[in-house]
């Protein structure tokens, strides 16, 4: 709870920045504070707290996705430091994203749906806007606008829901719907059938599953990259542990009526998005494309829900949020201005930056799941989990889905690689950003190793 | 200890060498690999044959998952290890003429490949043994995509995706093992042994398919062997020795270990199947080898000839076969990585491979045309030769099996007569061209990758009795789990 109040704080003080001509300390602040909010959740480890008469409930579950998203927002902060600073009004910027991870911490930690709601509009509306960042750029606004408009059609749906399963089950609180829900040989009126479906829909819109996923990919290629890169993170978790949270702990004692929806969207989702990923030209797409296909790995551990699937889920988006945030970093050195390159920029990159393009390398092997590094584990244990709970069929998709994800991401390492290119001038990165590639290097390749340091947790 | 120390050294020498200047790096490379090809000569001292697995190490690695770095050497790997640390010393001074663009990657590359196949041929925990063979694959990659010939981009991309959808469908056999042991399930070569032979055999046939996916890949067996010229040919020399030399033997390993004793009843029931695969592979490949026009092609040929006996043999479950099989590996491997440094010199003398424009370099090189002609001759399996002890046994073992078959399977010999003998005669004898004719003889670098080959293919094939001794008893434990299903079966 205490890091909520640190975002918070840190967000207003984002914003008195500014009116106190003190931009200068801004940054190391925001990074300290964003490092203790992380320390302080984790101190909470193993004690279950509730807070404002049990609307917000910091179990293992929500402090371990908390710092996690704590954690990446701090790379992530360390990815966007110059591109905010050149570009716009530094102190409005970090406000919006610190707000907006506000809203993504309860968006983790709800235990009321009230709550849920309220977390996804404050890390939305925060996210409208800073689509919308770029604001002379006509592509930047029309991904706002669409941004906007598909957002608030999710979350309608998704309240409408919420005010069905209300009217069933005469309470927004987990538990107790939980409870009412699993009361045996009770025949519930459909209306809470129709309830969970639209909750289920709105959150598919919010984590980009297919066939909601429309949106996704015009506003990821609008948005400048580093607000690309926050949504292909931080929103993904946090989208992602609020879809699991919701329908592993309260619905899944009704989980015959909604598995197979979810079994069909997730199917979908592998399937459309990492073909349609193979024919996009612009790196930037692709990569959108590749965040839609993992947000179906995921969602495979929903389908076979069991006792480690919630564990698998924290590898997962752990692993790929550190792969994600090194991909768009280089693809943010490497395009510079120009924001939708092909991936025909990336040509002979291992004579430009010979750094860059191992990166880049070992971020995109991680992506396409390839041991030793995290990315294979991630999805090594998701495919036990589904194997334990039968679903052969689902893996063996799974397999053929990443083997077609093989064929993108390693279209980029070919162009690193094999083409040479007519720019030849070496590109310079600030030392943060190597600073920071170092970090997801280490990470893709420690956690990859020593799983055990995460599935362990919860 | 000796274990770990096999499959760490190479990857400190990687690291070590990744802190080096470009200059320093072969003289390194070459180094880091004696000092294992050292380390593997101390196992060999201190193996007994008779004891099973030994050097055995066990640490808990993702204990939740039941896995864990669990490596041991009985015979079967001892085998492997020796090969691939015996060649790689080999492999890093053939590449010692060239001056490669960044040798600090190129080196630390080929040292990386080291650690993943020595690791590959110890695991005794399936992840392990499935994380080994992942890794063996992505210095492959590299090295074929960065220092490869014409093409490369699209020929080691399919190579890439080829290998690993086999691999993936290995991975859901072992899931699906590792499911079926009881209690705290583990990855453990003997629970996962146990849980296969417990498994109803129509089960045992779908695993066995499952595995037997990716190792025919990685050999390659016809039908999955379509990867395999073009890449050899884009391959660099280096790249090529390290795919038919050692990474073709995982394949076999893989046969071996992990799939003859997991699912014998399935084996049992299938091997007929890839027996007959085999051996089509063996004719087909034959055939092609005939018409190429191009040497290394029609060398990445007649490796798949002779694997594909190899596979034949082993699957006959005969004692005399998988005997063969553990010599016929040694040899071959041996074999064709002195074959392909051969074309390698010719090619960087004449700047062809083609055979119809070579001719006559017999007069101004005599010293490579002999070592040829012993290479040739181990490669036809003439009598004394490395070649000859291995192929005769595997011949004997598809015979015993079948008349027919093993007729058949007996043509690699006949074939390979033909394409061999008549690519030397077409290479180094005849009249001298233009190309040919300032041909220079073998240097010193040369001389010291090929004598220690030719040695070994003539000491092997009039002595392989030490060879053979290493693997006795490992090869004679596995029969024993084969013959008492074939027992029950019958």
């Amino acid at each position: 709870m205490n890091a909520v109040y640190i975002l918070s704080g840190l967000g207003i003080f984002s914003l008195l920045s500014e009116i106190f001509n003190i931009r200068k300390v801004l940054f190391p602040i925001v990074l300290l504070g964003l490092a203790a909010a992380a320390l302080l959740l984790i101190m909470d480890w193993n004690s279950v707290q509730s807070y404002y008469s049990n609307m917000l409930t910091f179990d293992n579950y929500a402090v371990a996705f908390s710092a996690g998203i704590s954690i990446v927002a701090l790379l992530w902060f360390m990815m966007s430091k110059d591109y905010f600073e050149n570009n716009t009004h530094v102190t409005d910027h970090f406000a919006l994203v610190l707000f907006s991870l506000v809203g993504a911490v309860f968006m983790v930690s709800y235990s009321n749906l009230a709550m849920l709601f309220l977390g996804i509009e404050i890390l939305s509306i925060s996210l409208y806007i800073l689509a919308g960042s770029k604001m002379k750029d006509l592509f930047s606004n029309e991904a706002a606008f669409k941004y906007f408009l598909m957002g608030s059609f999710a979350t309608g749906f998704l309240l409408f829901g919420i005010a069905l399963v209300y009217g069933v089950t005469g309470s927004f609180d987990l538990n107790i719907i939980a409870e009412t829900v699993a009361a045996p040989s009770v025949n519930f009126p459909s209306l809470l059938y129709a309830g969970v479906l639209m909750m289920m829909v709105g959150l598919a819109f919010k984590i980009s599953a297919v066939p909601f996923h429309f949106w996704a990919p015009d506003v990821y290629e609008g948005s400048p990259t580093v607000v690309t890169a926050f949504m292909s993170t931080i929103v993904k978790i946090a989208a992602f542990a609020a879809f699991f949270r919701l329908f592993s702990t309260c619905f899944a004692a009704v989980s015959s009526q909604w598995v197979d929806v979810v079994q069909v969207i997730t199917v979908l989702t592998l399937v459309v998005s990492n073909i349609t990923a193979v024919y996009q030209n612009s790196v930037k797409r692709m990569l959108a494309f590749s965040s839609v296909a993992h947000a179906g790995y995921m969602l495979i551990t929903l389908v076979a829900l069991n006792e480690v699937s919630d564990s698998a889920i924290l590898y997962y988006v752990v692993s790929y949020a550190t792969a994600s945030i090194a991909a768009f970093t280089i693809l943010h050195n490497v395009a510079f201005e120009n924001e939708n390159v092909t991936a025909e920029a990336f040509n002979g990159l291992v004579k430009r930056n010979p750094f860059m393009a191992f990166t880049m390398t070992v971020a995109l092997l991680s992506l396409a799941g390839i041991p030793p590094l995290a990315g294979f584990f991630a999805k090594y244990y998701i495919f036990t989990v589904a194997f334990e709970s039968g679903y052969v069929g689902l893996v063996l998709l799974a397999i053929l889905t990443s083997l077609i994800g093989i064929y993108y991401y390693f279209r980029i390492i070919i162009a690193m690689y094999l083409k040479s290119s007519d720019i030849i001038t070496p590109i310079e990165t600030p030392l943060l950003h190597r600073v920071l590639m170092v970090i997801c290097l280490l990470a893709s390749i420690i956690l990859g190793v020593a799983p055990d340091l995460i599935i362990r947790l919860i | 200890m000796l274990t770990t120390a096999l499959i760490f050294w190479p990857l400190a020498a990687t690291l070590i060498l990744l802190a080096l200047d470009a200059p320093l790096a072969k003289g390194w490379a070459l180094a880091a690999s004696l000092v294992e090809l050292l380390l593997t000569i101390i196992v060999v001292v201190q193996f007994e044959p008779a004891a099973g697995n030994q050097f055995v190490v066990n640490y808990p690695w993702v204990a939740s998952l039941g896995i864990s770095f669990y490596a041991g050497i009985d015979g079967i790997s001892l085998l492997l290890v020796l090969l691939t640390t015996l060649l790689t010393p080999l492999i890093v001074l053939s590449s010692f003429k060239n001056s490669y663009d960044k040798p600090v990657s190129f080196y630390s590359l080929i040292l990386f490949m080291e650690a993943a196949l020595v690791g590959v041929f110890v695991a005794l925990d399936g992840f392990l043994f499935y994380i080994f063979w992942e890794m063996a694959l992505i210095p492959i990659y590299f090295i074929c995509l960065r220092w490869g010939g014409v093409n490369r981009g699209a020929v080691t991309l399919k190579f890439f995706i080829y290998t690993l959808a086999g691999s993936l469908v290995m991975l859901v056999g072992l899931i699906y093992l590792y499911f079926q042991t009881p209690g705290q399930h583990s990855f453990a070569a003997e629970a996962l042994y146990a849980a296969g032979q417990a498994l109803p055999a129509s089960t045992q046939g779908l695993i066995f398919w499952a595995m037997f996916l990716a190792f025919a890949i990685k050999m390659p067996i016809f039908p999955f062997h379509t990867w395999q010229p073009d890449t050899y040919n884009t391959a660099p020399t280096q790249g090529t020795m390290l795919l038919s030399g050692i990474m073709l033997k995982m394949g076999i390993f893989g046969v071996i270990r992990w799939l003859l004793p997991v699912v014998p009843q399935g084996v049992n029931e299938w091997a007929s199947t890839a027996i007959i695969l085999s051996v089509i592979g063996i004719v087909y490949a034959s055939c092609l080898a005939i018409v190429q026009k191009d040497l290394k092609r029609l060398i990445a040929y007649s490796s798949t000839a002779h694997v594909g006996l190899i596979a034949a043999g082993l699957f006959t479950l005969n004692k005399i076969g998988m005997q063969g099989a553990m010599i016929q590996m040694v040899s071959h491997g041996i074999v064709i990585v002195g074959l392909f440094y051969i074309i390698d010199i010719i090619f960087s003398r004449t700047s062809t491979q083609e055979i119809a424009s070579l001719g006559g370099i017999r007069s101004a090189a005599p010293l490579l045309t002999t070592v040829f002609v012993v290479v040739m001759l181990g490669s036809v399996a003439l009598p004394l030769t490395s070649g000859f002890v291995g192929e005769f046994l595997l011949i004997n073992a598809v015979f015993q099996y079948n008349h027919v078959v093993g007729a058949l399977a007996g043509l690699t010999m006949i074939l390979g007569a033909v394409y061999m003998l008549r690519s030397f005669q077409q290479t180094m004898l005849g009249e001298t061209n233009t190309r040919t004719r300032n041909f220079i003889d073998l240097g010193t670098n040369e001389k010291i990758v090929l004598y220690p080959i030719v040695v070994l293919i003539i000491i092997i094939g009039i002595y392989p009795a030490p060879l053979l001794k290493i693997s006795e008893a490992a090869v004679d434990s596995l029969w024993n789990v084969i013959a008492n299903y074939q027992a029950v079966n019958q």
